[in-house]
């Protein structure tokens, strides 16, 4: 088929173009956060992050010292000094007196003020006010310029965002709240998958088609009833409502149908003379499933887990009806959900936590893409 | 926090061993009850048959159990709850529909929510389909389509930010840091607030989805486009179609199935869109859609369940045709087995 369609080398060009045109479009914006998060936080809004290897420049405000810092020199009165003072120094361009002019004049020049006031402000930032009268009043000149800063990246944003917003611990709660929420509905859905493919039951078409008919209730209608029951439970039994065993058993219950959909599509797939030959040899249902069915099943179960974990870790919605949002109980996507409305303009923050929100799915997805893609395959083509 | 890794790696623990205890010890009861060995021939062949028939219910009894928890039973009451005022005390008979159909957030919402419908499932699908075609046809495909596919893997929250981001407006003067007002600025246009754009704001948030999206159709509908037999497309090459011919009249008839399949599932996701909404605009500037409000509402005050409950029952409304398609579908399938 690749060789049959478009032989010219302009359309097979073409497609090259195409191809890389969508590849572009579709990793450009998970590029932008990851290199933001590394950037400095005034580089951040100081210029677009496609621009960050280049020198950041900005415009900044100053004030000369007051006529106190004046001395005489050569017959003239004299303010010397630095513009960054004591502080971090960056290369100047241009600088200016007013407001509506800020870049008026070149680095190096020197500026006439008028009255035979002249000011010089050189690229490392030391000026020269200089003037044939004394300087009066204790309000400096106000003083303009541009200047522009080296590239600077950093992990000082990744070393705030764990440690002291607070994305370090809802990185612990969203673990805590996946890998149960992935592990224990395995099980029991591998058991019900099994009945329902090899087993001879009244009702279980029925049951078949209820599953099937699960797999498209939308969320939303589980959620008031159980919050009121989880309450009910909590108050009758006078523990919290909100806690992390109420959101595992949440996720098992809404990671079932799918679970028990996909295995049993792949477990009734499996060739029926190797459980006919075991049965002949006197082995029971039970261990029919343990010996056989649980080992040959191994690839549909990890794609099943990859799907939950990604389920899981992803979800917002349940994590916030089922647990708190005290430091102890929020999950990252909740406080990302969180910080949006805290922290909106600080992108250094909400760059860095959604980069770090999205590098265990990313890890899991590049790792496992196998048994993702064959979950993905079996979930959704045979019949659903 | 030691004592919350301690109870996660417990819970596992007793979970998995709980599940193993359950289904071997309650196997093991059920041959103690009903022998099979050691006992006459006809009590071995009737007790047999009874094993037959309670041990399918044993093996499928705690996932049915879960399911009827946690989805089953709330069906029920959530359609209940509908008919019940906001405490879910007494009777209100239709009241909740009347007041959703006469109120202004829930219209806009309805009228959203067809707005994505029309939108975003066929975008993915469309999406999909030309990349996966493209992609075909190239040494370095599969490199392309994991990254296209890698967005599937970030939550809806880790996307909006993303997608924030993209779309930040800096106010007059200030440098745009957001890629698409930059873009905007470089080809001499005018910055915008992007998100509270009536009306057109919908469209910058379905794009996220998009985005999310078509990673998903484009590997479902690539492995459709493998299975078409090689000897069609020869067959249309040699009568001389070209490529556009090819991809109209014999590919796209030949995935027809596995094309609706990507819709659907892409339309129920769409209908339960509730973290991009919340995290970009939380519904404002008319841009809120059921999932949301249902959320909204089942907070506001203290919570409304019974308007909240009216809403989840619209868009479990919407999803019953695709419910039964399914279900229909699924029989024909299986049928035989």
């Amino acid at each position: 088929m690749a060789a049959s369609t478009g032989k010219s080398f302009a359309s097979r060009f073409g497609v090259h173009i195409a191809v890389l045109v969508f590849v572009i479009i579709w990793t450009i914006p998970t590029l932008g956060i990851l290199v933001s998060s590394l950037r400095d936080k005034d580089q951040i809004i100081a210029s677009g992050w496609w621009n960050s290897f280049a020198s950041s420049s900005q415009t900044e405000a100053g004030r000369l010292p007051a006529a106190s810092a004046q001395t005489q020199k050569d017959g003239k009165y004299v303010i010397e000094g630095n513009v960054f003072g004591d502080g971090a120094k960056r290369a100047i361009s241009a600088f200016g007196t007013k407001a509506a002019a800020p870049t008026q004049y070149k680095a190096g020049t020197a500026a006439d003020l008028g009255d035979g006031v002249t000011l010089q402000v050189n690229a490392d930032g030391s000026f020269t006010l200089a003037s044939p009268k004394p300087f009066e009043g204790d309000r400096g000149q106000r003083v303009y310029y541009a200047s522009s800063a080296p590239p600077k990246f950093t992990t000082e944003n990744y070393d705030a965002v764990l440690f002291s917003e607070g994305i370090g611990r809802s990185f612990m709660n969203s673990l805590t709240v996946t890998i149960p929420s992935t592990v224990i509905p395995i099980l029991i859905a591998a058991f019900a998958a099994y009945a329902l493919a090899w087993m001879r039951f009244p009702g279980r078409a029925l049951l078949i088609a209820v599953i099937i008919g699960l797999l498209v209730v939308p969320l939303q209608m589980s959620l008031i009833p159980l919050l009121k029951l989880y309450n009910g439970v909590g108050t009758f039994f006078g523990v919290p409502s909100k806690t992390y065993l109420g959101i595992w058993l949440a996720h098992t219950g809404f990671g079932l149908p799918f679970a028990i959909y996909l295995l049993r599509s792949y477990i009734a797939g499996l060739p029926r003379e190797i459980m006919e030959s075991a049965r002949i040899d006197g082995a029971s249902d039970f261990e029919i499933f343990v010996k056989i069915v649980l080992p040959l099943s191994f690839p549909v179960l990890a794609s099943f887990a990859i799907f939950q974990f990604l389920w899981v870790w992803n979800d917002l919605l349940v994590a916030m009806v089922f647990l708190g949002t005290a430091p102890d109980q929020i999950v990252l996507t909740a406080k990302l959900n969180a910080l949006l409305g805290s922290r909106g303009g600080n992108w250094e923050i909400l760059t860095t936590s959604a980069f770090i929100t999205i590098i265990v799915p990313l890890i899991v997805f590049f790792s496992l893409q196998r048994y993702f893609v064959r979950g993905l395959l079996a979930g959704s083509v045979k019949g659903g | 926090m030691a004592a919350q890794i301690f109870s996660a790696i417990f819970v596992i623990i007793i979970g998995v061993g709980g599940c193993v205890a359950y289904f071997w010890g309650a196997n093991k009861l059920l041959d103690l009850v009903f022998p099979s060995r050691g006992v006459s021939g006809t009590a071995a062949v009737d007790n047999l048959r009874r094993q037959g028939l309670v041990r399918p219910w044993l093996f499928v009894g705690p996932a049915m159990i879960i399911l009827t928890i946690y989805l089953i039973y709330p069906v029920v009451e959530t359609l209940r709850l509908s008919f019940l005022d906001r405490g879910g005390e007494n009777f209100v008979g239709l009241a909740n529909y009347e007041w959703a159909f006469g109120d202004h957030d829930f219209r806009n919402s309805i009228l959203n929510n067809i707005l994505w419908l029309a939108v975003v499932p066929a975008a993915c699908t469309f999406l999909g389909l030309i990349i996966a075609v493209l992609t075909d046809k190239i040494w370095w495909g599969t490199i392309a389509k994991s990254l296209i596919f890698l967005p599937l893997a970030i939550s809806f929250v880790g996307a909006s930010v993303i997608w924030k981001f993209i779309y930040e407006y800096r106010g007059e003067g200030q440098v745009q840091i957001g890629l698409l007002n930059a873009i905007i600025q470089y080809f001499g246009g005018q910055p915008q607030v992007w998100i509270s754009l009536p009306f057109w704001n919908n469209f910058f948030l379905m794009v996220i989805l998009i985005w999310i999206q078509t990673g998903f159709a484009m590997v479902i509908l690539s492995s459709a486009l493998r299975g078409i037999p090689e000897e069609t497309l020869e067959a249309a090459v040699i009568d001389g179609a070209n490529p556009f011919q090819i991809f109209w009249k014999i590919m796209v008839p030949q995935i027809w199935g596995t094309i609706a399949v990507v819709w659907t599932t892409i339309t129920i996701l769409v209908l339960k869109v509730f973290d991009i909404v919340l995290t970009m605009t939380n519904g404002q500037w008319n841009s809120q859609v059921l999932a949301n409000l249902m959320f909204d509402w089942m907070f506001r005050g203290g919570g409304d369940f019974g308007r909240g409950a009216t809403i989840a029952i619209i868009i479990m409304i919407a999803v019953i045709p695709i419910m039964v398609w399914n279900i229909r579908q699924a029989n024909k399938e299986t049928g035989g087995h």
